[in-house]
């Protein structure tokens, strides 16, 4: 069970506690009438699917009930940083390759 | 004293006797014993029998590791457990334990004949039938011939088929540090770190004793260190506990056994904990597991790894045989063999697969006792049909095959191949690991990133010399090894022929070989086989063991009851029940429940259970729908709609909220009015429905369906804190504030009239889809006036808690008007019959408002809403798409089937396209005849066509028909 630190609770808390929310950092374009279908398609259901580090949504579902952002290392399941919704993706965290473990067939 | 009991030595009390039977023979042990050691005391080798071949397989290991020894133990009362390893079973007094995977018993077992006929249960069987070539049989053959009689043949122990009467518990703890592994290097780091009297220390191991090899060859230093660490209140000593599982961040589960078998322990106890542990730090102390050598046969009963035949005898004071050979790739069954030979056992010859055998003076050791030391030796065969009684040696030639040199008869083989450190837990945490090739195993290298984990001891590869061996694969043989049965994996039946078959197959990483051949995938996860299968594959494709790579070690360590991972969650408190304030009143007036999610609701009503033994449940049912559906045309009905979902919104930017939340209009909606509203996703689908009523400028009360209510307010929140954080409004869950009790029919408005103050009831003051505050029976409330059914109708928002008392009242009321309660069957009948979706049951989640017959709620000048952009999508706007229609089977008193697919040529072949489905169907009262609603492409083109559905012994012609089939005008719910 991973331990996520909640930012706005400030704590570390056990996984059962949240709820993954899906890719962090997706604009919804609008207005309707100005989104092409390409676009709004790619909204819909385009996601990046990296080994590595990704931006990823969460909920406190079962504490504070605040969404926020979270960089996650899908390689070594790490949580890099977590920040608030709103907030930037930090610099320095990405995106790009994780250093996974040596890759064992 | 039993035959093979030592004189004297050992850890067990010889004081206390203990009598247990082992296939229904009487024997006895003693306290401190194992089962694996009080049969072996008893002169008993032969356990079980193999997975695949039914070879007859005795006691290899003393421990954890044990592929062979897998037993069922009986403790009565429906407390019956297959697959324990014998090695980790303790004895007490009455126990009884069953051998498995046999039949009709162990010493003759007709499933032996699978052994007759292992050429063509070879590598990759199970592969190969399913694949063959039909004209052969193929899968049929599988399915008719092999998988019958391979299933009656081969497997484990037997589930037991009732409930478990046991108890299981749960723990969380934290520590500063976890220590794995009670041995010698987990007993000195448990010590070194708990000094500190500030760092939480738990140690644990899976045996009922501290110590480790030391109970073996120290027990005195073990018993002093037990000693020293008991006294320090930081510490927890988990005994009897198996970290079986190893997580992300120090996570690490344990599974405790918590009977004390020699102890009487009260049957309403817990018998298993699973402790979940959060450490600061791990420390694995988790030691090293001897390996089996590959040689032809060297899977009989009687032929057992070295170390434990040391610990058989050192510590439970067991001798496993009197004629002993030994086969050693190092030095420590050395130790073995003088400690046997001082016990009284012959020791024949110690076989060394070494050129220059041991380290130091060993070999000269030995033949200063008298053993002879036959260097560059192998085995090359046994004899024995249910023990091992004689060895064919083999001297090792320096082209790797091997030449005969002789024989000697023995009761008992023993065996090493050198240690392999127990890295499965540090793996389990994706650490990264390093070949050693002098060890012939891999090591603990790099934790993986955010794991503080450190790996001591043995685990860590600190061995003496004389524990070293590298990876020795298969050993020479004479003439062809591919005639001669020489097993890797003993709890799979995987041979060394079947390894090199696979590489020769063209399977070359360990990943498929695993698969292929099956080694080291039984529940021992080839503990004791995998270095072993490395090395074989290795040397067949002429590459080294890290170039082939090794597999991954997967939770958990040892087999783990499902009672564990279940703990208190079963039965009533497996998931919770929610009910409703008027619950106990639908259940004393013969209410039959139906889950829907984990509310109970009342879904019809038996007020008389039917007398008639003969009537089925299913008539029952259909009679007491109909008159609840009649009550409600003709008088008044009462439904219990409290699982509605609930959510206040207030705030300033309330109504610009819902506007962009719904697809209807809201900021025009009035104070004191309702709206029918849809929910959608981005998509333009259709996910969730309900009322919103306006109570103030800025207050608002809407509704979502039962099913819906956590997530459409999940979807809401995310929507209010991410996409539009700058609106002014708070939403509040109110589901299980207010109660719901909806008044339905001609008659309802008559029932209420004088419990209610302040509102007025008359139609001009209060029209269909009005709200207001006021008061009902002197309590405050919410009423509605709206409608499910199509009449006129009332829902009454009361809080929870004071919900029963106007029920009763109200139910009083309605009986003397001829009216009654009615359940969610009849609410679905009557709202069919008015064609009012059910979202979830009408719609399955690719449906528009269009789609629907909905289009008409969506707010046509909205500039945005949720899912606007999405219903624009060229294929939402297309023609052609499934819309909801109404069905009538032209043999009118049909009732379709839900799910039932619809074509439109009575003759269609089977796989023809379906053009729709049947989404409700029902009895209508009201009607007389079956009503069904349907989604079919073009549907409202095709009112009063006729269409087909192909069942599975008729075709039954339906006529499509507009979806309200009851007063479409709406002058009932007008009132
Ligand atoms: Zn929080």
């Amino acid at each position: 069970m991973l331990l996520i630190r909640c930012p706005w609770c400030g704590m570390d808390r056990p996984e059962i506690e949240f709820r993954h929310a899906g890719a962090a950092h997706i604009t919804r374009p609008g207005p309707p009438d100005r989104v092409s279908d390409e676009e709004w398609a790619a909204f819909l259901y385009l996601r990046d699917n990296p080994k590595g580090r990704v931006a990823e949504r969460w909920r406190h579902v079962h504490g504070c009930g605040r969404f926020f952002n979270a960089v996650r290392d899908t390689v070594t399941d790490v949580f890099v940083v977590t920040y608030k919704a709103g907030e930037p993706r930090p610099p320095e965290t990405g995106p790009g390759e994780s250093q996974p473990t040596e890759a064992r067939p | 004293m039993t035959a093979f009991r030592s004189p004297a030595g050992g850890r067990i009390d010889r004081s206390k006797p203990i009598r247990f039977t082992f296939d229904g023979r009487q024997m006895h042990g003693h306290a401190g014993d194992t089962l694996a050691s009080a049969l072996l005391a008893n002169g008993v080798h032969l356990v079980g029998r193999s997975f695949k071949y039914h070879r007859p397989r005795g006691i290899l290991s003393a421990g954890p590791e044990e592929p062979n020894a897998l037993v069922t133990i009986d403790r009565g009362g429906g407390r019956e457990t297959p697959n324990l390893r014998a090695t980790q079973v303790e004895l007490y007094e009455g126990l009884v334990a069953r051998s498995q995977n046999r039949l009709p018993g162990l010493r003759f077992d007709i499933g032996g004949i699978n052994n007759a006929f292992s050429r063509f249960l070879g590598a990759g069987f199970y592969y190969k039938t399913f694949m063959g070539p039909q004209a052969l049989g193929g899968a049929k053959l599988w399915a008719r011939l092999f998988e019958p009689a391979i299933r009656r043949a081969a497997g484990l122990g037997r589930a037991p088929a009732g409930p478990d009467p046991d108890r299981y518990a749960n723990r969380f703890a934290h520590c500063e540090v976890l220590v794995i592994g009670g041995g010698e290097a987990g007993l000195a780091e448990a010590l070194r770190r708990s000094e500190d009297p500030a760092c939480r220390v738990i140690l644990c191991d899976e045996q009922a004793e501290f110590g480790g090899w030391m109970l073996v060859e120290a027990p005195e230093r073990a018993d002093e260190m037990v000693k020293a660490l008991s006294a320090r209140p930081n510490v927890t000593m988990l005994r009897r506990s198996q970290a079986f599982g190893a997580y992300a961040q120090n996570f690490v589960a344990i599974a405790q056994q918590l009977t004390d078998p020699l102890a009487t322990t009260d049957a309403e106890a817990p018998c298993e904990r699973l402790w979940q542990v959060r450490a600061g730090e791990v420390v694995l102390a988790s030691g090293a597991i001897e390996r089996p050598l590959v040689f032809p046969d060297n899977d009989r009963p009687g032929i057992l790894l070295a170390g434990a035949a040391e610990t058989y005898l050192r510590r439970y004071g067991v001798l496993p045989g009197r004629k002993i050979v030994i086969l050693t790739a190092c030095d420590t069954a050395y130790g073995a063999a003088f400690a046997l030979q001082d016990a009284g056992a012959e020791i024949v010859a110690i076989a060394e697969t070494r050129a220059a055998p041991g380290a130091g003076d060993i070999a000269a050791r030995a033949l200063a006792r008298g053993i002879p030391v036959l260097p560059g030796t192998t085995i090359l065969g046994t004899t024995g049909h249910l023990r091992v009684s004689s060895v064919r040696l083999g001297r090792i030639r320096p082209d790797g095959e091997a030449e005969p040199s002789g024989g000697f008869t023995a009761d008992t083989v023993l065996m090493s191949g050198g240690w392999t450190p127990s890295i499965h837990l540090f793996s389990q945490t994706k650490g990264k690991l390093r070949w050693e090739e002098g060890l012939g195993a891999y090591l603990p290298a790099l934790p993986a990133p955010g794991q503080a984990i450190r790996v001591i001891g043995a685990a860590a590869g600190e061995m003496p010399a004389g524990m070293r061996s590298p990876a020795l694969g298969a050993l020479p043989v004479a003439g062809s090894p591919d005639r001669v049965k020489a097993f890797v994996d003993f709890q799979n039946d995987v041979t060394a022929r079947d390894l090199r078959l696979a590489t020769r197959e063209g399977f070359r990483s360990i990943e498929h070989v695993k698969r292929y051949t099956t080694t080291g995938m039984a529940t021992d996860q080839g503990k004791t086989s995998n270095l072993n299968s490395l090395g074989i594959v290795a040397a067949e494709t002429g590459r080294s063991v890290p170039e082939i790579g090794l597999t991954t070690f997967r939770a958990p360590y040892t087999p783990v009851t499902f009672g564990l991972f279940a703990g208190q969650a079963r039965g009533d408190l497996f998931d919770p029940v929610r009910r409703t304030p008027m619950h106990d009143w639908a259940e004393r007036n013969g209410a039959v429940f139906e889950d829907v999610g984990t509310w109970k609701r009342a879904h019809y009503f038996l007020p008389r259970r039917p007398v008639d033994a003969t009537a089925s449940g299913h008539a029952a049912m259909h009679e007491a729908v109909q008159a609840e559906c009649r009550k409600v045309r003709e008088a008044v009905g009462l439904f219990d709609a409290s699982t509605l979902g609930k959510i206040e919104f207030v705030g300033p930017d309330a109504a610009e909220f819902l506007e962009r939340a719904y697809v209807n209009p809201v900021k025009g909606l009035a104070v004191g009015r309702c709206r029918y509203a849809l929910l959608l996703n981005e998509a333009g689908f259709i996910i969730d429905d309900g009322i919103i009523a306006r109570l103030a400028q800025d207050r608002f009360h809407v509704t979502t369906t039962t099913g819906g209510a956590a997530r459409v307010f999940g979807m809401f929140e995310d929507y209010l804190q991410t996409e539009w954080p700058d609106l002014k409004v708070w939403q509040t869950s109110v589901t299980e504030h207010w109660a719901v009790i909806a008044v339905q029919g001609p008659r309802s408005r008559e029932i209420i009239a004088d419990l209610v103050e302040g509102i007025e009831l008359s139609d001009a003051a209060f029209p269909h889809m009005a709200v207001r505050e006021g008061r009902i029976t002197g309590t405050p409330c919410r009423l509605f006036r709206v409608s499910f059914t199509g009449e006129l109708g009332y829902e009454i928002n009361i809080p929870a808690g004071l919900a029963l008392p106007l029920w009763e009242k109200l139910a009083e009321r309605a009986a003397e008007f001829g009216g009654g309660p009615y359940g969610t069957e009849a609410m679905h009948v009557l709202r069919a019959e008015k064609g009012y979706i059910i979202v979830a049951q009408d719609t399955d989640g690719t449906m528009t408002p269009e789609d629907m017959g909905l289009g008409w709620a969506i707010g046509k000048k909205k500039p945005d809403f949720i899912g606007k952009r999405g219903l624009m999508r060229p294929d939402l706007t297309a023609s052609g798409r499934k819309q909801l229609v109404g069905l009538v089977a032209e043999d009118r008193s049909r009732v379709l089937e839900e799910g039932a697919q619809i074509v439109p040529d009575i003759l269609a072949p089977a796989g023809s396209h379906a053009i729709g489905h049947v989404t409700s169907a029902y009895s209508s009262a009201a009607l007389g005849h079956g009503i069904a609603l349907a989604v079919i492409e073009d549907g409202r083109n095709r009112i009063g066509q006729l269409l087909h559905i192909p069942m599975e012994r008729e075709t039954i012609a339906v006529r499509v028909v507009e979806p309200v089939f009851l007063d479409p005008e709406g002058a009932r719910l007008h009132g």
